[in-house]
């Protein structure tokens, strides 16, 4: 019976009632009075060297109230990196400055060169309009391989070129790595882009700035997934604000998907100008600013290497990628294409031997960062791609090449440095048999031919890291923060409890599954419990929502605090009973005193601590609040396996979704229907990503996919109904709860197994295509198919 | 988007005066506001079509054509046509979204004549007549290009009659952001003759494949059409497809709409 409280229960989406009735409060729901309006002139070209920007009759214009420029701000930190790469040979990252407006020279379209304040957001636009920028265009550089060519013309003229890093992983398996292959009876390779999105998050960015002179205090209100982390980023490293008098606020947040993580200069610029004109600023961001300013995702160009013994089993995997940066290295730009991607080269399988190279590139594009999976379904797409081609070339059936070389015994040290402590990769490709009906496809496949279209199957594992720590690795790994979360657990003396939680909820539930937890362990009702989140004067502290790490991270430091919370009162409890502490039980809200009927209800101990008058005063503090920070020991790994179905349109290029499963493993599930719809959209924007979206630059750096009349997203009709399951669970085995996190992997998951399947499609109608890049939009698939006719003609 | 002020005629004459005095007609709006949005344009006043009850409505005349007044939303002629007019019907159906089929216009498309629009299709297609304020232009003589009409510029489109064709279909290939058409074929065939009219395709707008029609005119089946090809020179080539994928497609969807039409 499935339960209908606690852990396993899908208990309903109690955020969405005011979600769903517009009762929700967005940052830009906040209008404080007396406050301006900033309008960012965003440079039109994307490499040019800036001589002057005149505002003269811009400043004069009605109701500006100031202009500011990159000069306003050279006293003023640069935007800072949180992550620290160092090269294959032992040296640090090429790390330029990241101005808050552009001075002296410009470097992407989009880029902020100057900011109108006035009374009104139009009269700010309006003024904007008459600024004039004096520049002198430079040479944009766009493709990664041709900026890091010889004589390449530099996006940055005080560092030695645009290549950041370039990063092997791990070097001392190089040697070893090129031997194998060398020795291999086969070798697949592959080259492949991963394309570049934009995260489109249904809500835009917004910054509201407010400086309180009284008290010297600032508050930023910021469409953020980690207050805390922006309070310490821009408080710290850029305008040099004491942690005590800045407060971030991130109120409810229309979606993040990993864009919302960093710091932005728009940010900075808000707190910034606050302060300097005394009166609360605010930006909204419009969506044609979205595309170009919010950091981007992905933009990988690999090349991938499979070697195989004449018995097929996995000898050695070799990568070289291109990792684009775009103009400035945002907060964990560095971090993605390496330990995010690197770590995860060897996937579900028992390779010995793995190496990773990886040159991160400045170009005149947006800044490129994490966006949701970051890094790992990049390194997910290479690998399962590969493989099936492998599969292809060798004639043998795609999953029981796969599941002849999967790693069965745990815990699993892999040549990649990490350890996947637990897993099970046959029972998920066993349920995905079931659920996908691969036993049907032929009969599938045969009725879809009678039509005059092509079906095809694409099957894929994949293996994700998630909750990234422990601190003290990740500090030598070049993080320049801890990965650590904080609770706070404030039982009140009636017994309903208020949790405060470093996590930061915008789309994923927290409000409705954390307090599951807290329902199973007191046993009062989960209505008993809520949750507090996003702003930094609430919160004990916290690194924020990302990584799929918010409960694995967050939820544990959640359940460490709680169980401070139950010893105190099960001490005051043994007090009230006159009972040895070691003898009370708590089960169903109720302490009682083991083998005996004696008892006292949670609401009579909760009031006990803070109404002691029958209190062991000078043994126990009054009160019952408890804080926990949790670091934990490893990255927890979720893994599954995934299908896709195509009916494809041989005359057209045309891909519909027939069929999509999903079997995934994430340890145990507090809440099946939340995962469910995690999977659900992560699903959807691997699907977009295969087959719709493409962030597109041309020749001059000008974005020519910036708006929704060229970048597609993907629509309802695009997508079929999901079948998904997560009854298999190896439970992780370092953490409270057993959990690994579910929130990036439909997104990490997805595209290899529909690229696979249209390319499955397009072989069985007899036509040697062996690859087409991302997104397989039908322009794309009918040239594949089109050249593949041509040359077989 | 700028400041401008708003009037809201009643009467075709009341536009035709503010139109006349330097206002911009607004039917539907739904290029127009996403372009003053943008800060792509500067009127003054816009003219509001909305208003005027002249201008709404669907009917036959004694000639049997179905005639659609200017100002019609898409969704009012994809339900008044469903008997009488079924491929007509289909297109209006699937011009955008809801919210574009409940806003935007006949008279607005025809008149914007974007070169990826589906109007164009059905109005060249069958070779319909556009009346205006002033004068009736037939489709032949309308359509003159990218953006480009026979219209002059204070020239407001009061109503499209369709003379009703013995078999017809609209096949539409989505540009997949946008949702227009990458390709959209009308195929219509009359007493006289079958009309062919293929829009998202050519850099001059919505044209007719004149062999097509020829072959069809002779024979009424989608095999009709083998061995046509539409020339890729003149197609438009971006991001969503090249020159030559184009002129596949017109191949494609025309056989396409042949085939549902017979």
């Amino acid at each position: 019976m499935p339960k209908d409280s606690g852990i396993g229960a899908s208990s309903k989406r109690r955020e969405d009632i005011r979600f769903l009735t517009g009762t929700g409060k967005y940052t830009d729901d906040i209008n404080i009075h007396g406050q301006l309006y900033v309008h960012f002139l965003r440079a039109d070209v994307a490499h040019a060297k800036l001589n002057g920007v005149d505002t003269a009759e811009a400043a004069a214009m009605p109701g500006v109230v100031r202009i500011f420029t990159g000069a306003d701000f050279e006293a003023v930190g640069s935007i800072p990196c949180g992550w620290q790469i160092t090269d294959r040979h032992g040296q640090p990252m090429q790390e330029p400055r990241h101005p808050v407006l552009a001075h002296g020279k410009i470097r992407h379209v989009g880029e902020p060169v100057a900011a109108v304040v006035a009374e009104t957001r139009a009269q700010a636009r309006d003024a904007a309009e008459a600024i004039v920028l004096d520049y002198d265009e430079l040479p944009a550089v766009v493709d990664m391989k041709a900026a890091v060519a010889e004589g390449a013309t530099k996006v940055h003229d005080e560092l030695t070129s645009n290549l950041c890093y370039d990063w092997g992983f791990v070097e001392e398996n190089k040697a070893a790595t090129d031997a194998a292959f060398a020795a291999a009876a086969h070798v697949t390779t592959l080259e492949l882009v991963n394309n570049r999105l934009v995260a489109n998050p249904m809500e835009p960015r917004v910054a509201v700035g407010e400086y309180d002179r009284a008290d010297d205090m600032h508050t930023l209100h910021t469409t953020s997934q980690n207050p805390h982390v922006i309070r310490l980023l821009m408080g710290a490293f850029v305008l040099g604000i004491p942690e005590h008098k800045l407060r971030v606020v991130a109120p409810d947040v229309g979606g993040g998907f990993g864009t919302k993580i960093f710091h932005y200069q728009e940010e900075a610029f808000c707190t910034f100008a606050a302060k300097a004109l005394n009166r609360p600023v605010k930006w909204t961001s419009t969506r044609s600013e979205a595309f170009m300013s919010d950091a981007h995702g992905r933009d990988h160009v690999s090349k991938i290497q499979l070697a195989l013994d004449a018995d097929n089993n996995f000898t050695a995997i070799r990568t070289e990628t291109y990792a684009n940066m775009g103009a400035y290295l945002s907060t964990f730009a560095p971090s993605v294409p390496t330990w995010l991607h690197g770590t995860l080269m060897a996937g579900n399988y028992k390779t010995p031997l793995v190496y990773v190279n990886v040159k991160a590139v400045f170009t005149n594009t947006v800044p490129v960062d994490a966006y949701r999976g970051a890094g790992r379904p990049e390194a997910t797409y290479q690998l399962e791609r590969v493989i099936d081609m492998a599969a292809r070339e060798l004639g043998v059936d795609p999953v029981a090449l796969r599941r002849q070389n999967y790693i069965t015994q745990f815990p699993y040290a892999t040549p990649v440095a990490v350890e996947y402590d637990t897993g099970d990769y046959n029972a998920t490709m066993d349920k995905l048999t079931e659920i996908a009906d691969f036993a049907g496809f032929e009969a599938r496949r045969k009725e879809s031919e009678a039509r005059g279209k092509l079906r095809g199957l694409g099957v894929n594992s994949y293996i994700e890291a998630c909750g990234i720590a422990p601190s003290n690795l990740v500090g030598q790994l070049g993080a320049r923060a801890g990965l650590y979360d904080a609770a706070t657990v404030r039982v009140n003396a009636t017994g309903s409890i208020s949790v405060m939680v470093g996590a930061h909820s915008h789309g994923q539930g927290h409000e409705t599954s954390f307090p599951q937890v807290i329902s199973e362990m007191i046993g009062i009702p989960e209505d008993q419990i809520d949750i507090v989140h996003g702003d930094t004067s609430k919160i004990p502290f916290g690194m924020g929502t990302y990584g799929s790490r918010s409960l694995a991270v967050c939820g544990s430091a959640m359940v460490r605090a709680a169980e401070k919370v139950i010893n105190k009162a099960k001490r005051i409890a043994a007090h009230l009973l006159e009972a040895s502490e070691g003898d009370i039980e708590l089960k169903d809200g109720t302490f009682s005193v083991a083998g005996t009927d004696k008892s006292v209800a949670w609401g009579d101990v909760t009031l006990a601590a803070y109404v002691p008058h029958n209190y062991p005063l000078t043994d126990i503090e009054p009160g019952l609040e408890e804080t926990a920070f949790y670091d934990p020991a490893n990255f927890t790994y979720p893994a599954g396996a995934y299908a896709c179905e195509v009916e494809l349109d041989p005359e057209t290029g045309h891909v519909k979704i027939e069929r999509f499963s999903a079997a995934d493993d994430f340890g145990n599930v507090i809440n099946p229907m939340i995962v469910s719809g995690q999977v659900h959209g992560g699903i959807a924007q691997g699907i977009g990503q295969a087959l719709l979206e493409n962030c597109a630059y041309d020749a001059d750096g000008q974005l020519i996919s910036a708006s929704y009349m060229d970048y597609a997203m993907p629509r309802a009709d695009d997508l079929p109904f999901y079948s998904v399951d997560h009854s298999c669970q190896t439970p992780c085995t370092h953490n409270p709860l057993g959990v690994k996190g579910c929130g990036e992997a439909g997104a990490i998951g997805s595209p290899p197994s529909v690229v696979n399947a249209v390319i499955d499609a397009i072989q069985s109608g007899g036509m040697n295509v062996a690859h087409i890049d991302m997104p397989l939009t039908p322009h794309r698939v009918w040239a594949a198919m089109h050249a593949a006719r041509t040359d077989a003609a | 988007m700028y400041a401008f002020d708003i009037a809201r005629p009643t009467t075709l004459d009341e536009a035709k005066a503010a139109i006349a005095a330097g206002g911009q007609a607004l039917s539907g709006g739904q290029t127009l506001i996403p372009t003053l949005k943008a800060r792509l344009a500067m009127p003054e006043t816009l003219v509001s079509l909305h208003g005027i009850a002249d201008l709404k409505g669907v009917s036959t005349d004694s000639a049997g054509r179905i005639c659609v007044k200017g100002a019609t939303v898409h969704r009012a002629v994809a339900e008044a046509v469903a008997d009488s007019f079924p491929a007509l019907s289909y297109l209006a159906s699937r011009i955008g979204d809801p919210a574009v089929r409940n806003r935007g216009t006949i008279g607005g498309s025809v008149a914007n004549n974007d070169p990826s629009a589906c109007y164009p299709a059905a109005v060249l297609g069958c070779g319909a007549t556009i009346c205006t304020d002033r004068r009736e232009i037939a489709a032949d003589d309308y359509f003159q290009g990218m953006f480009t009409t026979a219209l002059e510029e204070d020239e407001i489109v009061t109503e499209v009659k369709f003379p009703v064709p013995q078999a017809a279909a609209y096949e539409k290939f989505i540009q997949p952001a946008s949702r227009f058409p990458l390709v959209a074929v009308f195929v219509a065939r009359f007493a006289d003759g079958v009309r062919v009219a293929i829009t998202g395709a050519s850099e001059s707008g919505v044209f007719r494949w004149s062999a097509a029609e020829d072959a069809l005119s002779a024979n009424f089946a989608p095999d009709a059409l083998d061995g046509l090809s539409v020339d890729a020179d003149g197609m438009i080539g971006d991001l969503h497809g090249s020159k030559d994928y184009r002129a596949h497609l017109c191949g494609v969807m025309a056989k396409r709409a042949v085939a549902r039409a017979v």
